[in-house]
């Protein structure tokens, strides 16, 4: 009895840990540093075929979309000086990452944006200020890069706005409580 | 109008949603242009990717012709999908410069044997650091420079046959 629960609990279990690298496998092609031709991620229109893309997906292999080199001295080693690891950090944690584009570089675990990690944390070894790193980034893929957008004719709102509600929500809070003071 | 102005919320809480529902089920996905566009070629100097074949400096770009930089590496699959494309343009005459990005010189001498070999030279980029000074987020990227190493055009993911006649025009209005 025991022998037949685990012959039928045995595969079960490992199509599910199957399931879980297939899961892990697919967080790595989400990152890949390569321009695919069709990826969900990169180019919806063609990938609207759904099933077939997604199978294709879960068979890609991750390997051939990174290289088989190690990953720079800095990308993930600290800088000795903590106070310049600190900068370097802080700095990281505000540019975004070119190929894991929702991520900051800081949490990406794409080959490029441990490049730009070790880039950074070069560059500020060496006595840079973190806000001459983030201008020459900016300089190459433009405002995009940066998760600090600067203040002007197109994103004034994004700072302006939330002051103005704040003031909305004050005043009609205020005429609430003088009518029912007065009521 | 006080009646309209009870909707509000709730038209603005909809618009919202729909946005919203937007993003979630087509994510936005972004090609970012290096804006070096127009701009001289950043200065570097690569060390040769290949055993017997000159590394790349950005000296050479400015030597009065236009020509391609292609920015690649052995392990991007859409760069062998481009590898025929970028024969053809090289047998057209056109100098093709190769950058190949975090790459072992017995991969590269793989791919080169497998797919050809359209490059004049090709410098090797082992830890990016080109490739993000030149503004490119993936492999392929190819740069149009013109005779003077200005950057002129950058083609993002790989040159299909149908994108080869107007690399050609390109390269014939830099000239």
């Amino acid at each position: 009895m025991r022998g037949h629960l685990q012959f039928i609990l045995g595969p079960g279990r490992g199509i599910i840990r199957r399931m879980v690298e297939r899961a892990r496998l697919l967080g790595t092609i989400g990152c890949a540093q390569s321009h695919a031709p069709c990826t969900a991620a990169r180019s919806p229109s063609p990938c609207r075929g759904g099933l077939f893309a997604a199978l294709l997906l879960v068979f890609a292999s991750p390997v051939l979309a990174d290289s088989l080199m190690p990953a720079a001295k800095y990308a993930d080693v600290q800088l000795a000086d903590p106070a310049q690891e600190k900068q370097a950090k802080a700095l990281m944690e505000t540019i975004r990452c070119l190929v894991c584009q929702g991520q900051s570089i800081a949490d990406s675990n794409a080959e490029m944006a441990g490049d730009m990690r070790a880039l950074i944390r070069t560059r500020i070894e060496a006595g840079e200020k973190p806000e001459a790193i983030r201008a020459w980034l900016i300089e190459r893929y433009g405002d995009w890069v940066s998760f600090k957008p600067p203040l002007d004719g197109l994103t004034w709102p994004l700072y302006l706005l939330p002051v103005a509600f704040l003031g909305l929500g004050i005043w009609i809070v205020s005429g609430r409580l003088k009518r029912r003071r007065k009521g | 109008m006080r009646k309209l102005l009870i909707w509000l919320p709730l038209g603005m809480f909809l618009i919202f949603l729909v946005v919203f529902a937007g993003g979630l089920i087509s994510p936005e996905s972004k090609t970012i242009p290096s804006k070096l566009i127009g701009k001289p070629m950043p200065r570097f100097a690569l060390a040769p990717a290949l055993p017997g074949k000159p590394g790349l400096s950005s000296a050479e770009l400015a030597n009065g012709q236009p020509h391609l930089v292609n920015v690649f590496a052995s392990w991007c699959i859409p760069c062998i999908a481009e590898a025929p494309q970028l024969r053809q343009l090289a047998e057209a005459g056109v100098p093709v410069y190769g950058i190949a990005i975090r790459d072992r010189p017995e991969d590269l001498a793989r791919f080169i044997q497998r797919n050809g070999d359209p490059f004049r030279a090709i410098g090797g980029d082992p830890n990016s650091s080109v490739q993000i000074a030149l503004g490119s987020s993936g492999v392929p990227e190819t740069f149009i420079v013109d005779g003077r190493g200005i950057i002129r055009k950058q083609h993002i993911g790989a040159i299909n046959p149908e994108d080869v006649p107007g690399i050609m025009t390109a390269l014939g209005d830099v000239k």
